[in-house]
């Protein structure tokens, strides 16, 4: 797995809602070689304020050596990059990290939460390729409301699996979080959980698939300097109480790798 | 001054940190370049100066729990507590690596006791392919001994001292900003037989997250580093150079080939490129290319020249 260091292009520029932005950029070696779930790291502006590089994960590539990232407009570093423009060039460092091992032969259920719904576009994409039955695969998205949801439905609608949207405050889709929806579902025995979202989301992830003895995998977040394993700056508690690093050991975990908090 | 002649495309820009011969004064400082694998994909590392990896002590050490790190402004702070693989694993994953890029391989080695610094020392006599030590008695993130060693002059001669002793390669001490003068440390450890000092470690610092009234690092305090430090690391490598025999590296919010070049002008005969590597992985290639660039550009006969040529 190499990594590259590309100025990239920026292409495409959307304003999806008030906060939620996606940027399209011309990155073709870091395109060609990325799984989803990985992850890159940008540079959001040309100063030393932010000095640091801010962790994206890979919302959609294409073979034609474009990447997407999906993100909210929340920070000093997410403010600087929703001021981006069409023709700006961004430092583009990636992809990195492990990204979800995907089961081929088994049904597959996508949970996405707010911002971490960006990685799932990815993942639906490669699931949706593999050659065998669909009918059991699922998509859940959800959000805080009908902004966080509702612009990226028709994306995720091309690939013609199962999708269920849920909202907190019932604006789109049901009114309620992602893991209702998914308690809701009736999953097949062997279904691989594959989610990505809020702490206590992937918490709630962690039990149901323990309860129901399913694979689940989670793209987790943290705060990084390198990304590549240098800083030693983004690590969690294991399972087996030592540390592992987001950006090299994850940024997906099998969920019973990891330490949950209750 | 000299003149280069025209025909020759390559600058000089070696260095003699003591017995120690670099082919360029630019290294990746420790704690932030892995052990270089990491960056191999992306860095000529055969180019660098020297490559001083990642702290290690005869214990592996699991660090401190999240958050480790937090960015503030023009730097960052860190408490990564010295996680590290320990000394066995070191020499038995590592070094192997290591030793195969071609630059000098700076180890740098902490404990909490002077008999621990003493014992890893020990360890790391005849271990092929280490061209030396730095000593880390400055680390602001463990609560036990390592600010003290760092901060009381007499105990940093006596680690220096201890190290010394036991080493079968020069030796670096590295020495924290944290201190009242800083000219008395690099004396100190002078005495105590350092081959060369390295300056500055991080500046302790916090941050705190209002929302939630709590410290945001785990470990409370932590070190700053970035260009918001490069100032004060400056001023204290110019005292610490005026003030020593000994060649002095310059550490501290180096991030291009300007900010090395003031650090030499200052004293250091060689740098230290740190947190920029985060950010720019290949930051030391590219100062190594930019001291050349310059040294040619002023037709100076060697980056020799520069060092400690400040005019006050």
């Amino acid at each position: 797995m190499s990594q590259h260091q590309e100025k990239a292009r920026i292409i495409r520029f959307e304003q999806l809602s008030e906060l939620n932005i996606r940027i399209t950029l011309e990155a073709p070696l870091v395109a060609a070689s990325a799984e989803a779930g990985q992850f890159v790291m940008m540079k959001t502006g040309n100063g030393q304020d932010p000095l640091l590089r801010r962790p994206f994960s890979l919302h959609q590539t294409s073979s034609s050596g474009q990447i997407q990232i999906y993100f909210k407009n929340v920070g000093r570093g997410t403010n600087i990059l929703a001021h981006a423009k069409v023709g700006e060039f961004l430092d583009v460092f990636g992809p990195l990290g492990r990204g979800f091992s995907i089961a081929d032969d088994r049904p597959a259920c996508l949970v996405g939460g707010g911002l971490g719904i960006a990685p799932m576009l990815f993942l639906a994409k490669i699931i949706s390729s593999l050659s065998r039955d669909h009918s059991q695969d699922l998509i859940i998205l959800g959000g805080r409301t009908r902004e966080d949801v509702e612009p990226l439905v028709e994306d995720f609608k091309q690939f013609g699996l199962a999708l269920h949207c849920a909202t907190d405050d019932g604006s789109y889709g049901i009114r309620g979080f992602v893991t209702d929806v998914l308690r809701s579902e009736k999953l097949a025995g062997n279904t691989s959980i594959y989610g990505c979202g809020p702490d206590n989301m992937l918490e709630v992830l962690h039990h149901f698939s323990t309860e129901k003895n399913l694979d689940c995998q989670v793209s987790v977040e943290s705060v990084m300097a390198c990304g590549m394993g240098a800083c030693l700056g983004c690590n969690l508690e294991s399972s087996d109480g030592s540390y592992v690093h987001v950006c090299i050991d994850g940024p997906v975990f099998n969920t019973g790798d990891l330490a949950w908090n209750s | 001054m000299e003149f280069v002649k025209d025909h020759d495309p390559y600058p000089d820009l070696r260095v003699n940190i003591g017995s120690l011969e670099l082919q360029n004064p630019v290294m990746t400082a420790s704690g932030t370049f892995g052990y270089a694998r990491e960056f191999e994909d992306l860095v000529n590392l055969h180019r660098l100066g020297g490559i001083i990896v990642k702290g290690i002590s005869l214990e592996p050490r699991a660090g401190n729990p999240p958050q480790r790190i937090v960015e503030t402004p023009c730097g960052m702070l860190n408490a990564i507590g010295l996680q590290n693989v320990g000394v066995e694993r070191f020499i038995a994953e590592k070094m192997l690596y290591l030793k195969g890029i071609g630059v000098p391989v700076i180890v740098n080695v902490l404990g909490d006791t002077v008999e621990e610094y003493r014992q890893l020392t020990q360890r790391l006599r005849g271990v092929e392919g280490i061209a030396a030590l730095e000593v880390n008695i400055s680390c602001p993130n463990v609560k036990k001994g390592g600010v003290a060693f760092g901060t009381v002059p007499s105990m940093a001669a006596t680690v220096t001292e201890a190290v010394k002793k036991a080493a079968d390669v020069p030796v670096m001490v590295k020495l924290s900003p944290n201190v009242a003068d800083i000219v008395e440390m690099a004396r100190a450890v002078e005495a105590g037989g350092a081959d060369s000092i390295s300056l500055v470690n991080t500046l302790i610092g916090m941050a705190i997250d209002l929302q939630r009234r709590r410290p945001v690092l785990a470990n409370v305090i932590g070190g700053l580093s970035g260009p918001a430090i490069k100032p004060v690391a400056l001023r204290m490598v110019y005292q610490a150079a005026g003030a020593v025999k000994i060649p002095v590296i310059g550490i501290g919010g180096i991030e291009n080939t300007e900010d090395a070049l003031e650090f030499i002008l200052a004293g250091a005969t060689a740098v230290q490129i740190g947190t920029a590597n985060f950010i720019n992985p290949r930051v030391s290639e590219e100062v190594v290319e930019g001291i050349g660039d310059y040294v040619k550009a002023n037709q100076l006969k060697s980056i020799r020249d520069l060092i400690g040529a400040l005019e006050v």
